[in-house]
């Protein structure tokens, strides 16, 4: 596929954002990478976003300042966006684009691929229906993660998204009891603490040599930001399908990935959807999220957890609203629950794993597990609706039974969702569930029945 | 259908789906062309001089200037014949469970695969003879195909002819089984155009219910068979499983399920389940009624875009069999979308939210092939495509373009509802916001079809409702305790109907499906209860005492009598109820 030639173009029209027009450019193909060169010998990567018949739209990754139309080179790579995978990977950092991070030399490849990857055939998926402990009530209980799901975290600035996120991966881990399990991170636009943060916790929890780390600071270019989750991703079904890993990807910030893909969009002049992301940004995500899954006759999977910050704690904004559409569920964290000393702040009732029916009941958790799942739902939801009427009349004007269903739902966040850092199995969860409902009259536990 | 005829041209521009060829002179709208040294398919959506625009069904990375672009007069087509039940296909009708077997996990770019399986031989018994005159839509004869008889139909385009020679016995799929004496011959297969409406003789005026077995909608919302009912609902309300028990469950012969791009995991569930599961009326295997379309979120968006349209094609070739076919579109949003995307690609004008101006014109070339029909050919048939379509407007919002287009050309509307979802009431319908058209159609066959009081039951359900809303004002002011005793039960009615009737566990093997019948007695007993009650308090009897009578319990349970049981039981609770309060 290589063209045997070199061929190298002064042939810069225009540059705006992170985007340069570029004229002339012969058999050029489209997602194709170039090496653009400054006058002063500075190499930076592009792609071709759009070819029209002489011009060419190409994507500088580093970004444009000291691009001109005079000097600079435009040398194209006859190739589209690779990345070279390999087991050596393990343990090692790299940077929003695959190269190393941690100082050592570039790890050899076993070989090259597309960082898009291709479609999963549905007929080749396994039904995802393996049971992860993860040792968090609110998430084994009422929101069941399974192997090949892509269950996401809602936060809101501040909350603790991270630390909620460390501790699944570790106590997953554990769970696991599995040889071959291992952790990517694919981090974009993250802050030097939060990579810090990341990078010492992961050590700690799952050990250095079953991680993988992609970092894209946030002082680093956005163009870089959107090759990262999919270069993570790449290496992930690298390991899962062909070496029978486990693999856990994390994906932070969702939010910082969207707002570049929203740069971008704005630099190409397209007409912008809602909030002025781009109208393909369903697709797109879905790109990225669909590539979470197990197959058939292979025994690794890929697990994807993205985490997003809900911009204005705003859960119809589009970034939670899309990836919600795309995702298996989601676990949204409360402002008002961590304000009032609960960890994890997990606010259960918009919170869901449309695979929870998949990984529990008789052989997994157990056969009792959905009864008490939801009513614990319905009773706690009936709970807030009562603390917004007490907010209104006072408790005075509530019954006997809407004042044990307030003490209920108290309780429900004290005890079921605080847990704290410690670790609950499943049937333990199941049990605290049960203990809290007889706090209610047993009339009321329709559900159970 | 007419040869086809080539045109080559070379590729001069790329933009995602979108590809412009240079020098495809005399290339014709809306027909395909291969893109490509690779070869991927695509369709011509505009023609500007020497350019023609292309919508690509697959990923266009790594297509090069100048490579060979090849254009056949021929449009988007879909293979129709024995074969296509318990199949499963993409957007452009390629068989994935092929697909699998030469390209692994992945979908390789550039595969072509015929959508049927030529070699398979079909057991073809005729009902025709030598010397027959034949038209279009008549049957040729029978091919089973699990439980289901395939018939073998003249092609609508096929002019009369008479029959020079039919074979039965065991025939290769892609020989023909009948030759006419003027030399044209007919195989098991027959190809339409995807984009194209299938002919039939009349349209039907909606008279019958489309059972779905699922209370809420059967009782309260009802969708007429041939008729056309969305779902809208933000993430998480249950669309999608909703379109899944509709597919398992709904007094159909067939089921052509179309995943729009939505998830992979979702329809591994139905491809895994659904062979595994019974068809509640025949008590065969579910597969062998169903037939999937499915182009996941991440699968090409050009695919994605026709695929509603391969599906509904699918749908009217079971309709013109003399079938009643249920049209499963999971979500009518994604192909939105895709539209939007491609749109955008052309640079074309944008209406609303970026959609372009024709979204609501093109939403209803779909739509509008739902119906139900006096077939084509010979002997009565009638045969109906039901749609249930899913609509996922962003942030939940009603307003927004793709629900409002959707809207006009559905008689029922079933709106989801979050607040309901995070109580985990499913299905999450709102019943303020869902409406029927269809509702006073059917009004005649609850009547004669059920009980002459269905139709009362049903509006006074309504009314209870209604009036729970407005109490519901009062106690976010004044507290349940500074309500009237009345107006506490009926708060309590209110709660029994929700909890008891409206609420539906798809879990529950026994609460799964409910026949007309036992909705019915459900409303029966539900309206006893509530007479006796208020006849207790009017009699001076305490609400606490009322309220916390066992038959209450018994209400909730009804959920778990079988619906062959109903009639009996339910007619011996409604006595208990009556009896229950005079004490």
């Amino acid at each position: 596929m290589i063209e045997p030639i070199t061929r190298y173009y002064r042939t810069v029209k225009d540059v705006t954002g992170p985007l340069i027009f570029v004229t002339g450019l012969r058999k050029a193909s489209f997602g194709e990478m170039c090496t653009i060169r400054l006058a002063d010998q500075e190499e930076r990567l592009g792609q071709i976003l759009k070819l029209e018949g002489e011009l060419a739209i190409i994507e500088v990754l580093e970004g444009t300042s000291g691009i001109d139309s005079e000097t600079t080179t435009v040398v194209p790579k006859g190739d589209i966006a690779r990345v070279g995978v390999s087991r050596e990977m393990l343990g090692r950092v790299f940077d929003g684009v695959g190269k190393p991070r941690d100082g050592l030399p570039p790890v050899i490849p076993d070989r090259y691929i597309d960082i898009n990857g291709l479609p999963m055939n549905p007929a080749s998926r396994e039904k995802p229906d393996y049971f992860i402990q993860t040792g968090i009530s609110a998430i084994d209980g009422l929101n069941t993660l399974v192997r090949g799901q892509k269950l996401p975290i809602f936060s809101c600035a501040g909350l603790p998204a991270n630390e909620l996120a460390l501790q699944v991966v570790r106590q997953a881990r554990i769970s696991e009891k599995e040889e071959r399990f291992c952790v990517i991170l694919g981090a974009m636009g993250i802050t030097s603490r939060e990579a810090f943060f990341f990078m010492e916790s992961l050590a700690e929890s799952v050990a250095q040599e079953r991680t993988i780390a992609f970092i894209n600071l946030a002082g680093e270019p956005t163009t870089e930001r959107l090759f990262t989750p999919r270069i993570a991703l790449t290496v992930a079904e690298y390991l899962a399908f062909e070496h029978d890993y486990q693999v856990m990807v994390l994906l932070t910030d969702m939010t910082a990935y969207c707002e570049a893909l929203r740069e971008i969009a704005g630099a190409r002049d397209e007409i912008p959807g809602r909030r002025s992301y781009p109208g393909y940004m369903y697709t797109d995500l879905a790109t990225l999220y669909e590539r979470a899954g197990r197959v058939r006759d292979r025994a690794g999977s890929v697990t994807i957890m993205p985490i997003l910050t809900m911009p204005e704690d705003d859960i119809t904004h589009p970034v939670p609203d899309l990836t919600g559409y795309i995702t298996e569920g989601q676990i949204v964290l409360s402002r008002t629950l961590h304000n009032k000393g609960i960890y994890p702040p997990i606010d259960v009732l918009p919170s869901l794993s449309r695979l929870m029916n998949l990984g529990i009941g008789r052989g997994r958790t157990r056969e009792d597990h959905r009864k008490i799942a939801d009513q614990l739902y319905a009773s706690y939801a009936r709970g807030c609706e009562v603390r917004r009427i007490v907010s209104i009349v006072g408790m005075e004007g509530l019954t006997e039974l809407d004042r044990k269903y307030l003490f209920f739902a108290d309780e429900f966040e004290r005890r079921f969702v605080g847990q704290g850092e410690k670790e609950r199995a499943i049937g333990e969860t199941l049990e605290l569930g049960l203990a809290l409902l007889k706090i209610l009259p047993e009339t009321e536990l329709v559900r159970l029945r | 259908m007419a040869q086809a005829v080539e045109t080559r041209g070379i590729i001069y521009g790329v933009s995602g789906p979108a590809v412009v060829a240079k020098g495809l002179k005399g290339a014709r709208m809306h027909t395909i062309c291969y893109v490509g040294g690779r070869g991927l398919l695509g369709e011509v959506i505009r023609i500007e001089d020497e350019f023609a625009t292309i919508q690509v069904y697959e990923d266009t990375t790594g297509l090069r200037l100048g490579e060979e672009v090849v254009s056949y007069s021929e449009p988007l087509m879909v293979t129709l014949g024995p074969g296509l039940l318990s199949g499963v296909f993409d957007g452009i009708q390629r068989p994935l469970k092929r697909v699998r077997e030469l390209s692994g996990i992945f979908i390789t770019k550039g595969l072509k695969l015929d959508s049927l399986e030529k070699e398979r031989v079909w057991q073809f018994t005729p009902l025709k003879e030598r010397g027959d005159t034949v038209r279009a839509g008549d049957v040729l004869g029978t091919v089973p195909e699990g439980h289901i008889t395939h018939r073998i139909m003249v092609p609508p385009y096929m002019e009369e002819g008479v029959i020079g020679d039919i074979a039965g016995g065991e025939v290769r799929a892609d020989e023909p089984v009948c030759t006419l004496e003027d030399g044209r011959t007919m195989g098991l297969y027959q190809r339409w155009p995807a984009r194209k409406r299938r002919p039939f003789r009349d349209a039907l005026p909606p008279s019958e219910p489309f059972v779905t077995g699922q209370r809420v909608f059967d009782t309260l919302f009802p969708v007429a068979e041939g008729g056309v009912a969305i779902l809208p609902g933000g993430f998480g309300t249950g669309k999608t499983i909703t379109e899944h028990t509709i597919a398992r469950f709904s007094v159909s012969d067939i089921v052509i399920y179309i995943g729009c791009g939505e998830r992979g995991n979702e329809i591994t569930e139905v491809l895994r389940d659904f062979p595994q599961l019974k068809d509640p009326v025949t008590g065969h295997p579910l597969s062998e009624r169903t037939v999937i379309v499915v182009n996941t979120s991440n699968m090409p968006v050009a695919a994605r875009e026709a695929s509603v349209f391969t599906g509904v094609t699918i749908a009217e070739y079971f309709r013109d069999m003399g079938y009643r076919v249920s049209l499963m579109a999971d979500s009518i949003s994604r192909w939105a979308e895709a539209l939007r995307e491609i749109s955008s690609r052309l640079e074309e004008m944008p209406g609303e939210e970026g959609y372009p101006p024709y979204l609501a014109t093109r939403l209803g070339t779909f739509f509008e092939r739902a119906g139900k029909v006096r077939c084509l050919g010979d002997g009565e048939r009638t045969g109906s495509v039901t749609t249930i379509g899913a609509v996922s407007p962003p942030g939940g919002d009603f307003s927004e373009p793709v629900t409002q287009a959707a809207m006009r050309f559905t008689g029922a509307l079933w709106a989801l509802d979050t607040e309901l979802a995070y109580r985990r009431h499913f299905p999450a319908v709102n019943w303020h916001k869902s409406y029927s058209l269809y509702y006073y159609q059917l009004r005649r066959w609850l009547e004669e079809g059920v009980a002459p009081d269905m139709p009362e039951l049903r509006e006074e359900l309504m009314t209870i409702l209604q009036k729970e809303a407005e109490l519901v004002e009062v106690v976010q002011i004044v507290g349940t305790e500074g309500l009237h005793d009345e107006d506490r039960l009926t708060l309590e009615i209110a709660d029994v109907i929700k909890e008891a009737f409206l609420r539906q566990n798809v879990f529950n093997p026994k609460d799964v499906f409910a026949t007309y019948t036992k909705q019915y007695w459900m409303l029966k007993a539900i309206f006893a209860y509530k007479r006796s009650a208020t006849e207790s308090l009017k009699a001076g009897g305490y609400l606490e005492k009322i309220l916390s009578h066992p038959v209450r319990t018994k209400l909730m349970d009804m959920r778990n009598i079988d619906n062959e049981e109903i009639e009996k039981e339910g007619r011996s609770l409604v006595e208990e109820i009556e009896g229950a309060f005079t004490q």
